[in-house]
């Protein structure tokens, strides 16, 4: 018998995001990403176009982290005493978007520097031609001298500069506007906060193009489920038409999945808990792999083999 | 799906005769729409529209329901496409493949291997559901020899992979007080597979790769007498998992289409390609009711359990840990005491954070009932009675030989109160947000 398929049809589409700016535009970059643009569910694409694949990203801090699972030090070795070095790592591993996280002390415990912040940027941006994020340590102060200083340092270059939040975005948002960059505006898993942050930031005059949501991301075993349903609320108010939840989405399953123990600790868990390596990339890749089920339009890893992994479902679900 | 009043009202014989206890048969329609009252209390429905009604309110998804020696399997019946619509009811089993061409030895040294395995997730057990046993030698007395080995070994619900009705047959008696799934008929056999499962009383799968094809092929076993049946859509990889799911969980849910309205089953080892641990999990995530694992790894099994939990988890109860005294990094008596509530997102990232700091610490978690610090805070659920209540019953006063208590810097607000509350301690201000609990402790924790 003839079923008669179901089909969606929707009045919204997701806000297409471009990070990175070549010579042309101004920029230094050799390639530009454009994430979002959906105009159905999440990877729906029976019924709806999906111009850009979801974007991978690796995240390189500005010094070695004290606090990284070992194993994540294994895989990328020495390239992690050096962020140019470890950014070419990784966009060798096949990353679109270098995720740089400035720490909020430099390696002898004092306070980082606007000056260190600026060095750091200016060595990524020549080590690699890929778009560039960088992110603050998510400490209001610290944020706002770092971020405000890479941003100028990174002038014309559309970097995605963070972290926004309800208590702390103007001055961030001051930054992105002074020197053509793009915002991550970061909420605590609500739909109502995603969009009024948005609201405030678009207020002080960044245009919505200019914008990507950060949901929150709960690792697998750690609040995933609050996160995974609000993005996909999220979803289903952009496509309904509610255009200040329209944004593109970013998730960060790297830095939560390595932070649990079940990724992180390899003695003293359960036997049952099987193979640390197998058990530790697992809990990074099923993390993610959830979320983009749920509509994440870059997704954050730490690990080269998960982006590997992960590389391998986006291109199945971006086939034709 | 549910019929409105209106629908149930065109069915009803319109008399307004009242032995319903009902004023007019619109109220009736109404109350039996709000399910609040039973169509038996109608004395003059028609047998027709009796049929309607109870086919209307029979469930768009059938709950299909296994069994093994020692333990149940039931799945279906869901009801939403989104798990915030409502919840997600029925988790989906996962099952290991177990091939009968193995010699009855081994396949109990593997399945007994893979029947211990039992992890402990904030409480809940999680073990495998089953075993799906397959037929690959193509001969009734191995198979059957095969089935009363794994029995020998789990008492877990069985699977059954066979396309030939005889080696079926020879399963039959092998499985006999059992309630397994049959897997599969097809165009060229449900005939004689609908006989052996309907002699057998068990549920049958059917299989075929277009959604054309199956719901002519379950339209047919339906008409042979079959009611418990399971999909087999031949799902490949990622794209095509997604499409076909997503459309049979809406032509059920949404159009209520019979033909289609059963749980799913998935292969996610099948195809070959794909990673089939993140297909697997995305089959959890999107609809699938049974899925068959080709291999046991803990490793991999462990995350695939956690997942099904998270998303099976009802959303509007969070949820919520045990209140009690949690050791993190083996503290002992000099290791700084902090307090928190009981809601699971705010207890992980307390738990993380200390953790993964590296301080041995004592978490003190309080009946916040499941609120995070501020919602608990506002509601009156986490005050100073309380926080004293937590901090003298759970029994850290014998754990530690200080008397020094750290409280989440929102509450900051209560350390006056608390310190009556609690004579002899010191009531110290933490941190408001968990990602400064490492630096607090580094900068304020002094012995």
């Amino acid at each position: 018998m003839a079923v008669e398929i179901p089909k969606e049809k929707w009045s919204g589409t997701v806000r297409e995001v471009t990070l990175g700016a070549t010579r042309e535009q101004g920029g230094t970059r050799t390639r530009t990403l454009t994430v979002g643009g959906e105009t159905a569910m999440p990877h729906h694409a029976f019924e709806g176009s999906f111009p850009h694949p979801p974007a991978l990203a690796l995240e390189v801090r500005d010094r070695k982290p004290t606090d990284w699972s070992p194993l994540l030090l294994q895989a990328w070795g020495a390239a992690m005493d050096d962020p140019a070095a470890w950014a070419k790592a990784a966009e060798q591993a096949g990353a679109e978007l270098i995720f740089l996280t400035l720490s909020a002390t430099l390696a002898d415990g004092k306070a980082n520097t606007a000056a260190n912040a600026r060095a750091v940027v200016r060595k990524v941006l020549e080590a690699t031609g890929l778009p560039l994020a960088v992110i603050g340590p998510g400490q209001a102060e610290i944020d706002n001298e770092l971020i405000v200083a890479a941003a100028e340092e990174g002038k014309g270059e559309r970097l995605l500069i963070g972290t926004c939040e309800d208590k702390n975005y103007r001055t961030i948002v001051a930054g992105a506007l002074a020197n053509d960059h793009v915002v991550q505006s970061k909420t605590p898993m609500d739909v109502n906060l995603s969009k009024q942050l948005v609201i405030l930031i678009h207020d002080m005059g960044l245009p919505l193009e200019r914008i990507i949501m950060d949901p929150t991301t709960g690792a697998l075993g750690y609040g995933i489920e609050y996160g995974y349903s609000v993005m996909e609320r999220l979803r289903l108010a952009a496509l309904q038409g509610d255009s200040m939840t329209q944004q593109p989405l970013i998730v960060t399953p790297g830095e939560e999945g390595w932070k649990v123990k079940e990724a992180k600790v390899g003695e003293g868990v359960p036997a049952a808990w099987g193979d640390w390596n197998r058990r530790a990339l697992n809990w990074e890749a099923l993390t993610a792999n959830a979320l983009i089920y749920a509509g994440a339009d870059i997704i954050v890893l730490r690990h080269p083999e998960t982006l590997r992994r992960l590389r391998g479902v986006v291109d199945a679900l971006m086939a034709a | 799906m549910a019929l409105t009043g209106l629908e149930i009202y065109k069915l009803l014989p319109q008399t307004n005769c009242k032995e319903c206890s009902f004023p007019t048969c619109l109220a009736f329609a109404m109350k039996l729409a709000a399910k609040q009252a039973e169509l038996k209390a109608c004395p003059y429905v028609s047998e027709e529209s009796k049929a309607k009604l109870e086919a209307a309110s029979a469930p768009p998804i059938r709950l299909v329901e296994i069994a093994g020696d020692d333990g149940k399997l039931a799945v279906g019946n869901e009801t939403v496409l989104f798990r915030h619509e409502k919840t997600f009811f029925h988790r989906p089993g996962l099952f290991l493949r177990v091939k009968d061409s193995l010699p009855a030895e081994e396949i109990k040294k593997q399945v007994a291997a893979a029947d211990a395995f039992k992890a402990d997730y904030v409480g809940i057990p999680l073990t495998l559901d089953g075993y799906a046993i397959e037929a690959a030698s193509g001969d009734p007395a191995a198979f059957a020899g095969a089935v009363k080995a794994v029995r020998a070994a789990s008492k877990k619900p069985l699977i059954l992979l066979t396309s030939k009705p005889d080696v079926a047959k020879a399963w039959l008696e092998a499985a006999s007080g059992t309630r397994p799934l049959l897997h599969a008929a097809d165009a060229s056999n449900w005939e004689a597979m609908a006989e052996v499962a309907k002699a057998a009383k068990v549920p049958l799968v059917a299989r075929a790769e277009t959604l054309d094809d199956l719901a002519t092929l379950t339209q047919s076993l339906t008409k042979a007498g079959l009611e418990d049946l399971v999909l087999d859509p031949g799902v490949k990889g990622p794209k095509d998992s997604l499409e076909k799911l997503t459309t049979l969980r809406r032509l059920a849910i949404k159009k209520n289409f019979r033909p289609l309205g059963f749980p799913i089953i998935t292969f996610p080892g099948a195809g070959g390609k794909a990673d089939d641990v993140l297909l697997a999990a995305e089959h959890i995530a999107k609809y699938a009711g049974f899925i068959v694992l080709d291999t046991f790894d803990p490793a991999s099994l462990y995350g695939l359990l956690v997942l099904r939990q998270n998303i099976y988890t009802d959303p509007q109860k969070p949820i919520q840990v045990q209140p009690g005294m949690y050791e993190i990094n083996n503290p002992k008596d000099d290791s700084p005491v902090l307090v928190t509530t009981n809601f699971s997102i705010t207890y992980f990232a307390i738990a993380n954070e200390v953790e993964g700091s590296g301080w041995p610490a004592w978490l003190v978690v309080t009946d916040a009932e499941g609120m995070s610090v501020l919602t608990a805070w506002a509601a009156g659920k986490f005050d100073s009675e309380r926080i004293a209540k937590a901090v003298k019953t759970v029994g850290v006063e014998g754990k530690v030989k200080h008397r020094k208590v750290i409280i989440p810097g929102h509450v900051a607000v209560l350390s006056g109160e608390l310190e009556g509350d609690l004579p002899g301690w010191t009531i110290m201000v933490g941190p408001r947000e968990a990602v400064d609990i490492g630096a607090f402790l580094k900068a304020m924790w002094v012995n």
